[in-house]
Protein backbone atom coordinates (compact mmCIF):
# COMPACT_ATOMS: atom_id res chain seq x y z
CA UNK A 1 0.00 0.00 0.00
CA UNK A 2 2.79 2.33 0.57
CA UNK A 3 3.69 1.85 -2.69
CA UNK A 4 0.41 3.76 -3.59
CA UNK A 5 0.40 6.37 -1.07
CA UNK A 6 3.92 7.64 -2.69
CA UNK A 7 3.22 8.22 -6.34
CA UNK A 8 0.03 9.67 -4.88
CA UNK A 9 -3.23 7.92 -6.72
CA UNK A 10 -5.94 6.26 -6.29
CA UNK A 11 -5.90 2.28 -6.66
CA UNK A 12 -8.32 2.28 -9.58
CA UNK A 13 -6.30 4.74 -11.19
CA UNK A 14 -3.28 2.10 -10.66
CA UNK A 15 -5.43 -0.96 -11.69
CA UNK A 16 -6.15 1.06 -14.40
CA UNK A 17 -3.04 2.14 -15.62
CA UNK A 18 -1.07 -1.29 -14.93
CA UNK A 19 -4.08 -2.90 -16.99
CA UNK A 20 -3.15 -0.21 -20.07
CA UNK A 21 0.44 -0.98 -19.03
CA UNK A 22 -0.25 -5.22 -19.62
CA UNK A 23 -2.39 -4.23 -22.31
CA UNK A 24 0.48 -2.82 -24.86
CA UNK A 25 3.07 -5.33 -23.21
CA UNK A 26 0.37 -7.75 -24.92
CA UNK A 27 0.31 -5.97 -28.18
CA UNK A 28 4.24 -5.75 -28.18
CA UNK A 29 4.07 -9.59 -27.67
CA UNK A 30 1.20 -10.09 -30.34
CA UNK A 31 3.29 -8.12 -32.81
CA UNK A 32 6.51 -9.77 -32.54
CA UNK A 33 4.72 -13.12 -32.90
CA UNK A 34 2.60 -12.67 -35.94
CA UNK A 35 5.38 -13.89 -38.13
CA UNK A 36 4.37 -17.06 -37.02
CA UNK A 37 1.02 -17.35 -35.41
CA UNK A 38 -0.75 -14.54 -33.83
CA UNK A 39 -2.10 -16.08 -30.58
CA UNK A 40 -5.87 -14.64 -30.67
CA UNK A 41 -5.55 -15.03 -26.41
CA UNK A 42 -3.74 -11.76 -25.91
CA UNK A 43 -6.50 -9.94 -27.22
CA UNK A 44 -9.52 -8.28 -25.23
CA UNK A 45 -12.56 -9.66 -26.41
CA UNK A 46 -15.71 -7.18 -26.04
CA UNK A 47 -19.16 -8.04 -27.12
CA UNK A 48 -22.98 -6.47 -25.85
CA UNK A 49 -25.73 -7.55 -24.39
CA UNK A 50 -29.30 -6.53 -23.24
CA UNK A 51 -30.88 -7.49 -20.50
CA UNK A 52 -33.23 -5.75 -18.54
CA UNK A 53 -32.28 -4.99 -14.67
CA UNK A 54 -34.64 -4.21 -11.66
CA UNK A 55 -37.13 -3.37 -14.18
CA UNK A 56 -34.55 -1.15 -16.44
CA UNK A 57 -33.69 -2.08 -20.41
CA UNK A 58 -29.83 -2.14 -20.11
CA UNK A 59 -27.36 -2.21 -23.32
CA UNK A 60 -24.21 -3.65 -22.03
CA UNK A 61 -20.33 -3.74 -23.68
CA UNK A 62 -18.51 -6.13 -22.17
CA UNK A 63 -15.38 -7.80 -21.66
CA UNK A 64 -16.44 -11.17 -22.22
CA UNK A 65 -15.15 -13.04 -19.26
CA UNK A 66 -17.53 -10.39 -17.17
CA UNK A 67 -19.65 -12.65 -14.69
CA UNK A 68 -23.17 -11.47 -14.36
CA UNK A 69 -22.21 -10.42 -10.75
CA UNK A 70 -19.14 -7.74 -12.11
CA UNK A 71 -21.84 -6.65 -14.81
CA UNK A 72 -24.04 -5.93 -11.97
CA UNK A 73 -21.68 -4.33 -9.33
CA UNK A 74 -18.61 -2.67 -11.51
CA UNK A 75 -20.59 -1.70 -14.31
CA UNK A 76 -24.49 -1.60 -12.94
CA UNK A 77 -23.28 0.42 -10.11
CA UNK A 78 -25.83 -2.67 -8.06
CA UNK A 79 -22.99 -3.11 -5.02
CA UNK A 80 -26.09 -4.75 -3.22
CA UNK A 81 -25.37 -8.06 -4.38
CA UNK A 82 -22.26 -9.43 -2.87
CA UNK A 83 -18.87 -10.96 -3.63
CA UNK A 84 -18.02 -13.59 -1.64
CA UNK A 85 -16.39 -16.61 -2.54
CA UNK A 86 -16.78 -16.31 -6.55
CA UNK A 87 -16.91 -19.85 -6.83
CA UNK A 88 -20.62 -20.53 -6.15
CA UNK A 89 -19.96 -21.96 -2.64
CA UNK A 90 -21.56 -19.11 -0.45
CA UNK A 91 -24.50 -17.54 -2.04
CA UNK A 92 -23.71 -13.83 -1.09
CA UNK A 93 -23.83 -13.19 -5.18
CA UNK A 94 -27.68 -14.74 -5.36
CA UNK A 95 -29.85 -12.80 -7.52
CA UNK A 96 -33.15 -13.88 -9.77
CA UNK A 97 -32.72 -14.50 -13.52
CA UNK A 98 -36.16 -14.86 -15.01
CA UNK A 99 -37.79 -15.20 -11.34
CA UNK A 100 -35.50 -18.05 -10.30
CA UNK A 101 -32.70 -17.52 -8.03
CA UNK A 102 -28.70 -18.39 -9.03
CA UNK A 103 -25.19 -17.30 -8.29
CA UNK A 104 -24.51 -14.52 -10.39
CA UNK A 105 -20.70 -15.06 -9.84
CA UNK A 106 -20.78 -18.53 -11.73
CA UNK A 107 -22.98 -16.89 -14.82
CA UNK A 108 -21.01 -15.12 -17.89
CA UNK A 109 -23.48 -11.95 -18.54
CA UNK A 110 -23.24 -12.00 -22.20
CA UNK A 111 -25.31 -15.78 -21.49
CA UNK A 112 -28.19 -13.24 -19.95
CA UNK A 113 -28.93 -11.74 -23.67
CA UNK A 114 -32.80 -11.28 -23.12
CA UNK A 115 -32.95 -11.98 -18.92
CA UNK A 116 -34.73 -9.80 -16.42
CA UNK A 117 -32.77 -9.91 -13.75
CA UNK A 118 -33.92 -8.73 -9.76
CA UNK A 119 -31.28 -8.05 -7.67
CA UNK A 120 -31.63 -6.72 -3.52
CA UNK A 121 -32.21 -3.03 -4.88
CA UNK A 122 -35.05 -3.94 -7.09
CA UNK A 123 -37.05 -6.27 -4.59
CA UNK A 124 -37.21 -3.11 -2.23
CA UNK A 125 -35.74 0.40 -0.79
CA UNK A 126 -35.20 1.81 3.00
CA UNK A 127 -37.80 3.53 2.30
CA UNK A 128 -40.34 1.07 1.04
CA UNK A 129 -38.84 -2.00 2.07
CA UNK A 130 -40.09 -5.78 0.90
CA UNK A 131 -41.95 -7.94 3.53
CA UNK A 132 -38.58 -10.27 3.10
CA UNK A 133 -36.62 -7.26 4.37
CA UNK A 134 -38.72 -5.95 6.97
CA UNK A 135 -38.96 -9.09 8.36
CA UNK A 136 -34.90 -10.09 8.60
CA UNK A 137 -35.14 -6.48 10.43
CA UNK A 138 -37.48 -7.47 12.63
CA UNK A 139 -35.79 -10.70 13.33
CA UNK A 140 -32.14 -9.61 13.59
CA UNK A 141 -31.79 -12.25 10.50
CA UNK A 142 -28.20 -10.67 10.02
CA UNK A 143 -24.96 -9.44 12.02
CA UNK A 144 -22.33 -7.93 9.61
CA UNK A 145 -24.58 -8.30 6.92
CA UNK A 146 -22.96 -9.39 4.10
CA UNK A 147 -24.46 -12.26 3.30
CA UNK A 148 -27.83 -10.77 3.91
CA UNK A 149 -28.53 -9.53 0.20
CA UNK A 150 -27.84 -12.89 -1.15
CA UNK A 151 -29.97 -14.85 1.74
CA UNK A 152 -33.12 -12.37 1.43
CA UNK A 153 -33.01 -12.87 -2.65
CA UNK A 154 -32.44 -17.03 -2.00
CA UNK A 155 -35.53 -16.55 0.71
CA UNK A 156 -38.18 -14.80 -1.64
CA UNK A 157 -37.35 -17.52 -4.48
CA UNK A 158 -37.32 -20.59 -1.61
CA UNK A 159 -40.99 -19.42 -0.99
CA UNK A 160 -41.71 -19.25 -4.42
CA UNK A 161 -40.41 -22.76 -4.98
CA UNK A 162 -42.38 -24.13 -2.07
CA UNK A 163 -45.67 -22.75 -4.04
CA UNK A 164 -44.62 -24.06 -7.38
CA UNK A 165 -44.47 -27.29 -5.55
CA UNK A 166 -40.58 -27.49 -6.37
CA UNK A 167 -39.57 -30.70 -3.94
CA UNK A 168 -36.64 -30.68 -1.76
CA UNK A 169 -34.16 -33.50 -0.77
CA UNK A 170 -35.90 -33.56 2.44
CA UNK A 171 -39.47 -33.64 1.06
CA UNK A 172 -41.44 -37.43 2.09
CA UNK A 173 -43.74 -37.45 -0.64
CA UNK A 174 -42.28 -36.22 -4.31
CA UNK A 175 -45.77 -36.40 -5.34
CA UNK A 176 -47.34 -34.19 -2.80
CA UNK A 177 -47.01 -30.57 -1.77
CA UNK A 178 -43.93 -29.55 -0.59
CA UNK A 179 -44.85 -28.40 3.48
CA UNK A 180 -42.97 -25.10 4.63
CA UNK A 181 -41.27 -26.66 8.14
CA UNK A 182 -37.92 -25.58 9.07
CA UNK A 183 -36.22 -28.52 7.67
CA UNK A 184 -37.33 -27.24 4.16
CA UNK A 185 -36.15 -23.94 4.42
CA UNK A 186 -32.82 -25.24 6.09
CA UNK A 187 -32.69 -28.17 3.29
CA UNK A 188 -33.54 -24.98 0.44
CA UNK A 189 -31.15 -22.46 1.98
CA UNK A 190 -28.23 -24.34 2.25
CA UNK A 191 -26.71 -22.63 -0.69
CA UNK A 192 -26.76 -19.20 1.69
CA UNK A 193 -23.93 -19.82 3.92
CA UNK A 194 -24.14 -16.84 7.11
CA UNK A 195 -20.28 -16.96 8.90
CA UNK A 196 -21.75 -14.79 11.94
CA UNK A 197 -24.20 -17.75 11.95
CA UNK A 198 -27.67 -16.14 12.18
CA UNK A 199 -29.17 -18.90 10.69
CA UNK A 200 -32.22 -19.56 13.61
CA UNK A 201 -33.18 -16.25 13.07
CA UNK A 202 -33.26 -15.65 8.96
CA UNK A 203 -35.63 -19.06 9.57
CA UNK A 204 -37.43 -17.50 11.56
CA UNK A 205 -37.69 -14.35 9.46
CA UNK A 206 -38.50 -16.74 6.64
CA UNK A 207 -41.09 -18.50 8.76
CA UNK A 208 -43.17 -14.98 9.23
CA UNK A 209 -42.89 -13.94 5.65
CA UNK A 210 -44.76 -17.17 4.36
CA UNK A 211 -47.45 -16.88 7.38
CA UNK A 212 -46.40 -19.55 9.54
CA UNK A 213 -45.60 -19.42 13.16
CA UNK A 214 -41.68 -19.58 13.42
CA UNK B 1 -9.12 -15.99 -16.34
CA UNK B 2 -7.59 -16.30 -19.73
CA UNK B 3 -9.10 -13.93 -22.63
CA UNK B 4 -11.93 -15.89 -25.17
CA UNK B 5 -14.10 -15.19 -28.00
CA UNK B 6 -17.70 -15.61 -27.61
CA UNK B 7 -20.64 -16.42 -30.12
CA UNK B 8 -24.19 -17.38 -29.19
CA UNK B 9 -25.45 -19.99 -31.03
CA UNK B 10 -29.38 -19.72 -31.72
CA UNK B 11 -29.80 -23.31 -32.83
CA UNK B 12 -27.62 -26.86 -33.03
CA UNK B 13 -26.08 -26.17 -36.47
CA UNK B 14 -24.86 -22.95 -35.29
CA UNK B 15 -23.38 -24.33 -32.02
CA UNK B 16 -21.56 -27.29 -33.65
CA UNK B 17 -20.45 -25.22 -36.52
CA UNK B 18 -18.91 -22.12 -34.09
CA UNK B 19 -17.40 -24.79 -32.53
CA UNK B 20 -14.97 -25.74 -34.80
CA UNK B 21 -13.40 -21.60 -34.32
CA UNK B 22 -11.02 -23.37 -32.76
CA UNK B 23 -9.42 -26.91 -31.38
CA UNK B 24 -9.81 -25.36 -27.56
CA UNK B 25 -13.36 -24.01 -28.17
CA UNK B 26 -16.57 -25.06 -25.76
CA UNK B 27 -19.87 -25.22 -25.21
CA UNK B 28 -20.90 -23.09 -22.85
CA UNK B 29 -24.29 -24.00 -20.97
CA UNK B 30 -25.09 -23.63 -17.10
CA UNK B 31 -21.56 -22.49 -16.68
CA UNK B 32 -21.78 -23.68 -12.79
CA UNK B 33 -18.38 -26.14 -13.14
CA UNK B 34 -16.96 -24.78 -16.55
CA UNK B 35 -16.74 -20.62 -15.20
CA UNK B 36 -15.48 -21.88 -12.18
CA UNK B 37 -12.54 -24.15 -14.04
CA UNK B 38 -11.83 -21.15 -16.05
CA UNK B 39 -11.67 -18.58 -13.30
CA UNK B 40 -8.93 -21.11 -12.08
CA UNK B 41 -7.25 -21.08 -15.36
CA UNK B 42 -8.14 -24.97 -15.34
CA UNK B 43 -9.78 -25.03 -18.07
CA UNK B 44 -8.66 -22.26 -20.85
CA UNK B 45 -10.53 -22.59 -23.44
CA UNK B 46 -10.01 -19.17 -26.22
CA UNK B 47 -13.61 -19.40 -27.97
CA UNK B 48 -17.01 -19.98 -26.04
CA UNK B 49 -20.01 -21.31 -28.15
CA UNK B 50 -22.76 -20.06 -25.73
CA UNK B 51 -25.54 -22.85 -26.22
CA UNK B 52 -28.02 -21.78 -23.28
CA UNK B 53 -30.30 -20.55 -25.85
CA UNK B 54 -30.95 -23.35 -27.70
CA UNK B 55 -34.06 -25.10 -27.72
CA UNK B 56 -33.37 -28.39 -26.02
CA UNK B 57 -35.49 -27.43 -23.20
CA UNK B 58 -38.69 -29.28 -23.11
CA UNK B 59 -39.28 -32.94 -21.65
CA UNK B 60 -41.43 -35.03 -24.23
CA UNK B 61 -42.70 -38.82 -24.26
CA UNK B 62 -41.19 -41.30 -27.04
CA UNK B 63 -43.14 -43.85 -28.69
CA UNK B 64 -41.77 -46.77 -26.42
CA UNK B 65 -43.24 -45.16 -23.05
CA UNK B 66 -39.90 -43.47 -21.76
CA UNK B 67 -38.91 -39.97 -21.62
CA UNK B 68 -36.30 -37.50 -24.30
CA UNK B 69 -35.23 -35.15 -21.66
CA UNK B 70 -33.50 -31.65 -23.64
CA UNK B 71 -30.03 -31.25 -22.78
CA UNK B 72 -30.76 -27.91 -21.51
CA UNK B 73 -33.40 -29.01 -18.88
CA UNK B 74 -32.05 -27.36 -15.93
CA UNK B 75 -31.86 -30.16 -12.69
CA UNK B 76 -34.52 -28.82 -10.73
CA UNK B 77 -37.04 -28.72 -13.90
CA UNK B 78 -35.57 -32.05 -14.19
CA UNK B 79 -36.03 -32.92 -10.35
CA UNK B 80 -39.74 -31.08 -10.65
CA UNK B 81 -41.25 -32.74 -13.58
CA UNK B 82 -44.88 -34.84 -13.21
CA UNK B 83 -43.15 -37.84 -14.59
CA UNK B 84 -40.06 -38.19 -13.36
CA UNK B 85 -41.44 -37.79 -9.88
CA UNK B 86 -43.86 -39.97 -10.33
CA UNK B 87 -41.87 -42.99 -12.77
CA UNK B 88 -38.01 -42.60 -12.06
CA UNK B 89 -38.44 -41.08 -8.56
CA UNK B 90 -34.06 -42.18 -8.45
CA UNK B 91 -33.59 -39.27 -10.45
CA UNK B 92 -35.38 -37.19 -8.93
CA UNK B 93 -34.35 -38.05 -6.07
CA UNK B 94 -30.48 -37.92 -7.03
CA UNK B 95 -31.02 -34.26 -8.39
CA UNK B 96 -32.37 -32.96 -5.16
CA UNK B 97 -29.53 -34.56 -3.42
CA UNK B 98 -27.28 -32.62 -5.35
CA UNK B 99 -25.32 -29.16 -5.07
CA UNK B 100 -27.51 -26.02 -3.88
CA UNK B 101 -30.93 -24.17 -5.17
CA UNK B 102 -29.29 -22.20 -6.81
CA UNK B 103 -26.74 -24.18 -8.71
CA UNK B 104 -30.25 -26.81 -9.65
CA UNK B 105 -31.66 -23.89 -11.55
CA UNK B 106 -28.84 -23.28 -13.44
CA UNK B 107 -27.05 -26.88 -14.29
CA UNK B 108 -28.59 -28.34 -16.69
CA UNK B 109 -28.51 -32.21 -17.77
CA UNK B 110 -26.05 -32.45 -20.16
CA UNK B 111 -23.31 -30.51 -18.12
CA UNK B 112 -23.99 -32.43 -15.45
CA UNK B 113 -22.52 -35.28 -17.02
CA UNK B 114 -19.53 -33.42 -18.06
CA UNK B 115 -18.61 -31.63 -14.81
CA UNK B 116 -14.83 -32.55 -13.80
CA UNK B 117 -13.50 -34.14 -10.49
CA UNK B 118 -13.77 -32.17 -6.94
CA UNK B 119 -9.94 -33.84 -6.61
CA UNK B 120 -8.53 -31.07 -4.18
CA UNK B 121 -5.38 -32.00 -6.40
CA UNK B 122 -6.96 -31.05 -9.91
CA UNK B 123 -8.28 -27.79 -7.99
CA UNK B 124 -4.76 -26.67 -6.82
CA UNK B 125 -2.43 -25.40 -9.62
CA UNK B 126 -0.03 -25.85 -7.42
CA UNK B 127 -0.18 -29.53 -7.00
CA UNK B 128 1.01 -32.47 -9.44
CA UNK B 129 -2.18 -33.42 -11.03
CA UNK B 130 -2.37 -35.91 -14.53
CA UNK B 131 -5.86 -34.94 -15.29
CA UNK B 132 -5.08 -31.14 -15.51
CA UNK B 133 -1.45 -31.66 -16.74
CA UNK B 134 -0.80 -34.70 -18.18
CA UNK B 135 2.44 -36.43 -17.29
CA UNK B 136 3.06 -34.00 -14.04
CA UNK B 137 1.79 -37.11 -11.80
CA UNK B 138 -0.80 -37.20 -8.87
CA UNK B 139 -0.36 -35.67 -5.59
CA UNK B 140 -3.59 -37.31 -4.43
CA UNK B 141 -1.91 -41.16 -4.07
CA UNK B 142 -0.08 -39.99 -1.41
CA UNK B 143 -1.95 -37.16 -0.29
CA UNK B 144 -5.37 -36.46 0.93
CA UNK B 145 -7.46 -38.81 -0.53
CA UNK B 146 -10.44 -39.37 1.83
CA UNK B 147 -12.76 -38.60 -0.67
CA UNK B 148 -11.44 -40.24 -3.48
CA UNK B 149 -11.78 -43.00 -5.58
CA UNK B 150 -11.50 -46.73 -4.90
CA UNK B 151 -12.30 -48.73 -8.10
CA UNK B 152 -11.86 -48.41 -11.31
CA UNK B 153 -8.80 -46.12 -10.65
CA UNK B 154 -4.91 -46.47 -11.82
CA UNK B 155 -1.37 -45.46 -10.56
CA UNK B 156 -2.17 -42.14 -12.51
CA UNK B 157 -5.59 -40.88 -11.24
CA UNK B 158 -7.89 -41.26 -8.59
CA UNK B 159 -10.39 -38.79 -8.67
CA UNK B 160 -13.80 -39.26 -8.58
CA UNK B 161 -16.80 -38.84 -10.38
CA UNK B 162 -18.70 -35.93 -8.72
CA UNK B 163 -22.57 -36.27 -10.20
CA UNK B 164 -25.22 -37.71 -8.31
CA UNK B 165 -27.49 -37.08 -11.58
CA UNK B 166 -25.42 -39.37 -13.56
CA UNK B 167 -25.23 -42.16 -10.97
CA UNK B 168 -29.17 -42.20 -10.96
CA UNK B 169 -28.82 -42.06 -15.13
CA UNK B 170 -26.74 -44.86 -14.59
CA UNK B 171 -28.95 -47.54 -13.28
CA UNK B 172 -32.12 -46.26 -15.60
CA UNK B 173 -29.92 -47.20 -18.54
CA UNK B 174 -30.24 -44.06 -19.70
CA UNK B 175 -28.90 -43.05 -23.16
CA UNK B 176 -27.17 -39.71 -24.35
CA UNK B 177 -27.93 -38.37 -28.23
CA UNK B 178 -25.45 -35.85 -29.57
CA UNK B 179 -24.40 -34.19 -32.69
CA UNK B 180 -21.47 -33.52 -34.34
CA UNK B 181 -20.03 -30.69 -36.91
CA UNK B 182 -20.31 -32.93 -39.77
CA UNK B 183 -24.07 -33.64 -38.85
CA UNK B 184 -23.63 -36.89 -37.83
CA UNK B 185 -25.92 -38.44 -34.88
CA UNK B 186 -25.36 -40.95 -32.51
CA UNK B 187 -26.41 -42.54 -29.31
CA UNK B 188 -24.40 -43.70 -26.41
CA UNK B 189 -25.39 -45.10 -22.74
CA UNK B 190 -24.01 -43.62 -20.27
CA UNK B 191 -21.62 -46.51 -19.54
CA UNK B 192 -20.20 -45.98 -23.12
CA UNK B 193 -19.90 -42.13 -22.29
CA UNK B 194 -16.94 -42.38 -19.43
CA UNK B 195 -13.72 -43.70 -20.30
CA UNK B 196 -11.37 -44.93 -17.20
CA UNK B 197 -8.18 -43.40 -16.10
CA UNK B 198 -5.98 -45.59 -17.25
CA UNK B 199 -2.39 -43.41 -18.23
CA UNK B 200 -4.79 -40.90 -19.72
CA UNK B 201 -6.95 -39.18 -16.89
CA UNK B 202 -7.11 -36.02 -18.97
CA UNK B 203 -9.63 -38.19 -21.13
CA UNK B 204 -12.68 -38.66 -19.81
CA UNK B 205 -15.52 -39.07 -22.25
CA UNK B 206 -15.91 -41.01 -25.37
CA UNK B 207 -17.53 -37.51 -26.84
CA UNK B 208 -15.19 -35.46 -29.76
CA UNK B 209 -14.62 -32.30 -29.10
CA UNK B 210 -16.94 -31.21 -31.82
CA UNK B 211 -19.80 -33.29 -30.48
CA UNK B 212 -22.64 -31.47 -28.61
CA UNK B 213 -24.71 -33.90 -26.63
CA UNK B 214 -28.73 -32.64 -27.40
CA UNK B 215 -30.74 -35.09 -25.55
CA UNK B 216 -30.92 -37.59 -22.84
CA UNK B 217 -33.55 -40.85 -23.43
CA UNK B 218 -34.69 -42.69 -20.86
CA UNK B 219 -36.19 -45.89 -21.54
CA UNK B 220 -39.61 -46.96 -20.34
CA UNK B 221 -40.30 -47.31 -16.40
CA UNK B 222 -39.40 -50.46 -14.73
CA UNK B 223 -41.48 -49.89 -12.11
CA UNK B 224 -39.82 -51.04 -8.01
CA UNK B 225 -39.16 -49.38 -5.49
CA UNK B 226 -36.64 -46.13 -6.08
CA UNK B 227 -34.03 -45.16 -3.83
CA UNK B 228 -30.88 -42.55 -3.60
CA UNK B 229 -28.74 -42.41 -0.44
CA UNK B 230 -26.57 -40.55 -0.64
CA UNK B 231 -23.62 -40.38 2.54
CA UNK B 232 -21.47 -36.74 3.09
CA UNK B 233 -20.26 -35.17 5.88
CA UNK B 234 -22.70 -32.59 6.09
CA UNK B 235 -26.53 -32.86 5.66
CA UNK B 236 -26.93 -30.69 2.31
CA UNK B 237 -25.06 -29.03 0.12
CA UNK B 238 -21.97 -31.35 -0.10
CA UNK B 239 -20.24 -34.21 -2.48
CA UNK B 240 -21.07 -37.82 -1.77
CA UNK B 241 -18.64 -40.20 0.14
CA UNK B 242 -20.57 -42.55 -1.04
CA UNK B 243 -24.39 -43.05 -3.02
CA UNK B 244 -26.16 -45.50 -4.24
CA UNK B 245 -29.41 -45.43 -6.58
CA UNK B 246 -31.33 -48.46 -6.50
CA UNK B 247 -34.20 -49.90 -8.00
CA UNK B 248 -35.61 -53.18 -6.38
CA UNK B 249 -38.29 -55.02 -7.67
CA UNK B 250 -41.12 -56.24 -4.64
CA UNK B 251 -38.98 -60.12 -5.03
CA UNK B 252 -35.70 -58.07 -4.12
CA UNK B 253 -34.33 -58.54 -7.72
CA UNK B 254 -33.08 -55.07 -9.05
CA UNK B 255 -29.84 -53.08 -10.19
CA UNK B 256 -27.89 -50.66 -8.62
CA UNK B 257 -25.75 -47.49 -9.30
CA UNK B 258 -22.63 -46.39 -6.88
CA UNK B 259 -21.50 -42.69 -7.17
CA UNK B 260 -18.47 -41.49 -5.13
CA UNK B 261 -16.32 -44.56 -5.17
CA UNK B 262 -14.99 -44.51 -8.83
CA UNK B 263 -14.32 -42.28 -12.00
CA UNK B 264 -17.19 -43.13 -13.34
CA UNK B 265 -20.87 -43.87 -11.98
CA UNK B 266 -20.21 -47.48 -11.18
CA UNK B 267 -22.37 -50.20 -12.00
CA UNK B 268 -21.75 -54.41 -12.44
CA UNK B 269 -24.74 -56.24 -14.00
CA UNK B 270 -23.35 -59.28 -12.22
CA UNK B 271 -23.36 -57.58 -9.20
CA UNK B 272 -26.98 -56.71 -9.92
CA UNK B 273 -27.77 -60.48 -10.47
CA UNK B 274 -26.06 -60.86 -6.54
CA UNK B 275 -28.88 -58.28 -5.35
CA UNK B 276 -30.93 -61.40 -3.36
CA UNK B 277 -27.88 -62.68 -1.65
CA UNK B 278 -27.38 -59.30 0.16
CA UNK B 279 -24.92 -56.47 0.24
CA UNK B 280 -22.09 -58.15 0.89
CA UNK B 281 -22.07 -59.80 -2.01
CA UNK B 282 -23.02 -56.98 -4.37
CA UNK B 283 -20.23 -54.84 -2.90
CA UNK B 284 -17.77 -57.94 -3.15
CA UNK B 285 -18.44 -57.78 -6.82
CA UNK B 286 -18.66 -54.02 -7.01
CA UNK B 287 -15.34 -53.54 -5.20
CA UNK B 288 -13.06 -56.44 -7.59
CA UNK B 289 -9.72 -55.08 -7.90
CA UNK B 290 -10.41 -52.43 -5.70
CA UNK B 291 -7.26 -50.17 -4.88
CA UNK B 292 -7.90 -47.78 -2.01
CA UNK B 293 -5.46 -45.46 -0.26
CA UNK B 294 -5.15 -45.82 3.27
CA UNK B 295 -7.86 -42.89 3.70
CA UNK B 296 -10.27 -43.90 1.46
CA UNK B 297 -10.61 -47.75 2.18
CA UNK B 298 -13.47 -46.46 4.99
CA UNK B 299 -15.62 -46.66 1.85
CA UNK B 300 -15.70 -49.95 0.96
CA UNK B 301 -17.40 -51.03 4.07
CA UNK B 302 -19.64 -47.35 4.01
CA UNK B 303 -20.28 -49.02 1.03
CA UNK B 304 -21.45 -52.15 1.91
CA UNK B 305 -23.51 -50.72 5.07
CA UNK B 306 -25.05 -48.01 3.05
CA UNK B 307 -26.60 -50.90 0.57
CA UNK B 308 -27.84 -52.87 3.92
CA UNK B 309 -29.93 -49.50 4.50
CA UNK B 310 -31.24 -48.94 1.36
CA UNK B 311 -31.95 -53.17 0.91
CA UNK B 312 -33.61 -52.56 4.39
CA UNK B 313 -35.71 -49.57 3.03
CA UNK B 314 -36.63 -51.03 -0.40
CA UNK B 315 -39.04 -53.83 2.00
CA UNK B 316 -40.47 -51.26 4.23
Amino acid sequence: MRFFKNINQSRRTFLLTSATASALFSFVKIAKATSMKAPKTHVMNTSEVAMTVNGQKQNLTLDTRTTLLDALREHLHLTGTKKGCDHGQCGACTVLVNGRRVNSCLSLALQHQGDEIQTIEGLGTPDNMHPMQTAFVKHDGYQCGYCTPGQICSAVATLKEIDEGIPSHVTPDLNGKPQLTNMELRERMSGNICRCGAYSNIAEAITEVAGGKS
Amino acid sequence: MRPFTFARANNTDEAVQSIQTSKRAKFIAGATNLLDLMKLEIEKPDHLVDISHLPLKTIEDTEEGGLRIGALVTNTDLAAHPRIRRDYEVLSRALLAGASGQLRNKATTGGNFLQRTRCPYFYDTNQACNKRDPGSGCGALQGFSRNLAVVGVSKSCIAQHPSDMAVAMRVLDAKLETIDSEGKRRVMGVEELYTLPGDTPHIETILKPNELITSVLLPKPVGGKHIYQKVRDRASYAFALISIAAIIQPDGTGRIAMGGIAPQPWRKNEADALLTKGAKAVVDKLMENAQPTEQNKFKINLAERTLEAVIRESRG
